[in-house]
């Protein structure tokens, strides 16, 4: 088990991915996984924006234009965001606190199969041609009654994905409160540290009411509920509170640790200390905290009457407030430092502006009478678009450069990226800006066309082209991924130079149990602190040389997981199937069976010994 | 962490549960867990109470005439005494009395067990009453919300069951401590939780 690269068959390499609980390797599980995602997704966009380019096209057909529009938004969010943000979270949260891996890494593994079962189920769907086609929002007055099994995929697919997402968001909460290395205290962390323990407190509480709505859903579809049939006495409203009680908070789960990475970034290439940490962290709290308080400014429509409204449009637009302090606190990181524009910091500068008028109209739509104006409109797509890709996926663009060598060993191309950035960021302001103005001329979200003579065409022509310049930055990003892979010039520990926090500190990708010996941690910024002192290596070592306690594989949280992905399809075929029940029973038995046998099956991890340890950073120290 | 380590009852640690620190983990995480579930069942209680004595026009069941105290009292009673037989239990953990701890998580396991049955015995009576599931938005609700509850009751069955017998043989250990201290918290969570059940579902359904 050392760091040396070992030759080895195919079986082996695909059994050791299969049942590895390593924080880094699956980290990087999430990361490919939620980036094929991230390509599925926006394929299903260009399709949408290519049927939008001229009015009356014929090009799609309506009923595949809802499909395409629901599996674009679910798969975007909770297939793509979120597990490439739960990559990075993965890789680095340990780092930066010094931690030797997650609080469960039995778990952590056990989620990622359960978010990518998940993701299989719901785009399984594409291949039987029964798609989800209620929106990503799936309101249930369209969704029991969509015919065949589209919303079914939507409802278990999710369910798998959601627990997982649940099961990792606890583990990176205990993993923060219980394994900071020694002089880590809270106010130390850095803001990615605090950005993942408040997004995963909020997943904590926002996941459960959408477990439950999606059950409800399940239910209504294919066991004869009756929650949101109104002719048995339901009321399809209550999915619209469930829904948006997790769905609003979610994207503040979202853009929380884009909000990180930004911290991150900035300091780093300003090479300035970030400014305001303490403003910075309570703004999260803050921001974390009125993300809950405000669901119902998605249904100001719905008509839960004035006093409702108001109160739900004041605390919308009290969020402004804490976000504001983080703008003007990454502005004055940037002022008066010395800094180097690299593709992260590219991406850093701009998301501001981007974010920004993401944000304007956000709180445009938090006054509930201007909202009867706008919603359902282009607008509304316009507004959502640049708080999530202007936010959350430049953030995931920064991240991919600024961390792909502590992930992969080896920099991207900074040419490539900086020419993905201007394709990405142009494009993205090309496609989306001008639908605020077909918002204000009248188009309406989620038509499949439109007619001629509306004054819509030109608009749409843009946004379009627009499109088409973002995935051609994603190409390039794809293409400077694979050639830099294949070159595999490696790096040392801190190949931008002017790392500040503990990842930095580690070999590039690190060694399997991260840190030698556990740092000690003598303020924030700890590495820069040691290397202005002098301190090559960035780390002050708190204990000496020693055994390293370290988790074993485990195959379980496969197949559990997989006991979960037919389960599913039993669920889904029982009513018009012989063998659907059986699948189903046979699918939960077999889930429960192997967590059984977790449970009886000691597992007290081994030791690294010193030996080892010593050897490996010998085999280092000749390295350089 | 050696499985093998003797201890006596002087030399065995005040906290077994969080001595070691996978302990300390599985404590925390199980807690958050438990704040998770709690939002869970807000979700579901919100719905029962939105969907109480709702359904076709017509409906012929109501929270009065359907439910009968005396069974859910009956009901209560063991479930609130299994939860105090789980605590003696957690005092002889505490105190390294392996066999003592088993024999009382053995009458929590029997009286969860009771609890079941009674509650699997009032649903088929419901039944056969014509209040299936599929009758009305209220039966959805109301056998989803309790139904999830005796879920909960079931899971932990087996989870107890399988720590009983797995350890049966080699007897108290730190690895297993923090696992028995573990289903304890459970088991209370689903106590309480079934204290507001007898409370909005039942009590407040009998009243009106």
């Amino acid at each position: 088990m050392s760091s040396v690269a070992q030759k080895k068959g195919f079986g082996a390499w695909l059994w050791e991915w299969l049942t590895t609980v390593d924080h880094k390797k699956l980290g990087i599980l999430y990361f490919l996984g939620g980036g094929f995602f991230f390509v599925l997704g926006g394929i299903e966009a260009m399709l949408i924006r290519i049927q939008l380019l001229q009015p009356e096209s014929d090009l799609i057909s309506a009923g595949l234009f809802n499909q395409l529009i629901t599996m674009h938004g679910t798969t975007m969010i909770f297939l793509a965001a979120m597990p490439i943000l739960f990559g990075f979270m993965n890789v680095i949260m340990p780092l930066q606190i010094g931690a030797r891996d997650l609080a469960f890494p039995f778990l952590n593994s056990l989620g990622f199969w359960m978010f990518m079962f998940g993701g299989l189920f719901l785009n399984i769907s594409w291949f039987t041609g029964q798609v989800p086609d209620a929106g990503w929002t799936s309101y249930t007055s369209l969704a029991i009654t969509s015919p065949g099994h589209g919303m079914d995929y939507y409802a278990i697919g999710l369910q798998i994905a959601g627990a997982g997402s649940l099961m990792t968001g606890i583990n990176f909460l205990v993993t923060i409160i219980n394994m900071r290395a020694p002089g880590m205290t809270y106010m130390r962390m850095p803001l990615f540290t605090w950005t993942t323990f408040i997004a995963s407190a909020m997943i904590l509480f926002a996941f459960p009411p959408l477990t439950v709505g999606l059950f409800f859903l399940t239910f209504d579809r294919l066991f004869g509920g009756n929650f949101f049939d109104h002719t048995m006495g339901g009321n399809t409203i209550i999915w619209e509170h469930i829904f948006w009680i997790f769905g609003h908070p979610e994207v503040y789960i979202l853009i929380l640790p884009a909000f990180g990475i930004f911290s991150e970034v900035f300091p780093t290439f300003a090479r300035k200390r970030l400014f305001g940490y303490t403003s910075m962290v309570f703004a999260t709290v803050l921001i974390g905290f009125l993300g809950f308080m405000v669901w119902a400014h998605h249904m100001f429509t719905v008509g839960l009457g004035s006093t409702a409204n108001a109160i739900f449009a004041v605390a919308t637009m009290a969020i402004a407030v804490p976000t504001g302090v983080k703008i003007f606190n990454w502005l004055l990181t940037m002022w008066g430092g010395s800094i180097k524009v690299t593709t992260p910091m590219l991406y850093a500068i701009g998301f501001i502006p981007s974010f920004v008028m993401g944000g304007v109209t956000g709180v445009m739509q938090g006054a509930a009478p201007l909202d009867y104006q706008l919603h359902d409109s282009y607008f509304i797509v316009a507004h959502f678009h640049y708080v999530i890709v202007g936010g959350v996926v430049l953030g995931i663009l920064a991240a991919t450069h600024y961390w792909w060598p502590k992930m992969f060993g080896t920099m991207l191309n900074e040419a490539l990226g900086k020419i993905t950035f201007w394709l990405f960021f142009i494009g993205f302001h090309l496609t989306f800006l001008i639908q605020h103005w077909l918002g204000f001329w009248g188009m309406p979200r989620r038509v499949f066309t439109y007619m001629d003579g509306q004054g819509w065409n030109l608009a749409n022509y843009i946004s379009t082209v627009g499109a088409f310049f973002m995935a051609a930055g994603v190409i390039v990003l794809v293409i400077n991924a694979i050639m830099t892979t294949v070159k595999n010039e490696r790096v040392g520990n801190d190949p931008w130079e002017d790392g500040r926090t503990l990842e930095w500190a580690t070999q590039s990708p690190p060694l399997f149990y991260n840190f030698p010996q556990t740092p000690l941690v003598r303020g924030l910024d700890t590495v820069w602190l040691e290397k202005q002192e002098g301190n090559k290596s960035g780390i002050t070592p708190a204990v000496p040389i020693q055994d390293i306690h370290m988790p074993n594989g485990s195959i379980i949280p496969f197949l559990m997981s997989f006991g979960l992905f037919i389960a599913g399809f039993g669920a889904m075929f029982r009513l018009e199937t012989a063998w659907g029940l059986p699948l189903l029973i046979f699918g939960l038995l077999w889930t429960f069976v192997t967590m059984s046998l977790r449970s009886v099956k000691d597992d007290l991890g081994y030791y690294v010994s010193k030996e080892e340890i010593l050897q490996d950073i010998k085999h280092e120290g000749g390295q350089k | 962490m050696d499985l093998n380590k003797k201890f006596t009852p002087e030399t065995w640690p005040e906290k077994p549960e969080i001595a070691t620190f996978e302990g300390k983990n599985k404590f925390v995480g199980f807690w958050l867990f438990l704040g998770g579930e709690v939002i869970l069942f807000a979700t579901l209680f919100a719905t029962y109470i939105a969907l109480k004595n709702k359904g076709p026009a017509g409906l012929e069941f109501s929270t009065q005439e359907l439910y009968e105290l005396p069974l859910v009292f009956v009901m209560t009673m063991f479930l609130l005494t299994s939860s105090l037989t789980s605590v003696y239990a957690m005092y002889h953990l505490r105190n390294y009395n392996f066999r003592k701890m088993q024999l009382w998580l053995g009458f929590t396991a029997f009286l969860g067990l009771g609890f079941l049955m009674l509650e699997v015995y009032e649903f088929v009576h419901y039944v056969q009453l014509g209040f299936t599931y599929n009758n009305s938005a209220f039966s959805s609700a109301f056998y989803t919300l309790v139904g999830t509850h005796g879920f909960h009751v079931a899971i932990g069955l087996v989870w107890i069951t399988l720590l009983i017998f797995r350890n049966a043989k080699r007897g108290l250990n730190l690895y297993n401590a923090s696992k028995y201290y573990t289903f304890s918290l459970y088991w209370h969570f689903i106590d309480v939780i079934w204290v507001f059940i007898f409370t909005a579902v039942y009590l407040m359904g009998v009243i009106g």
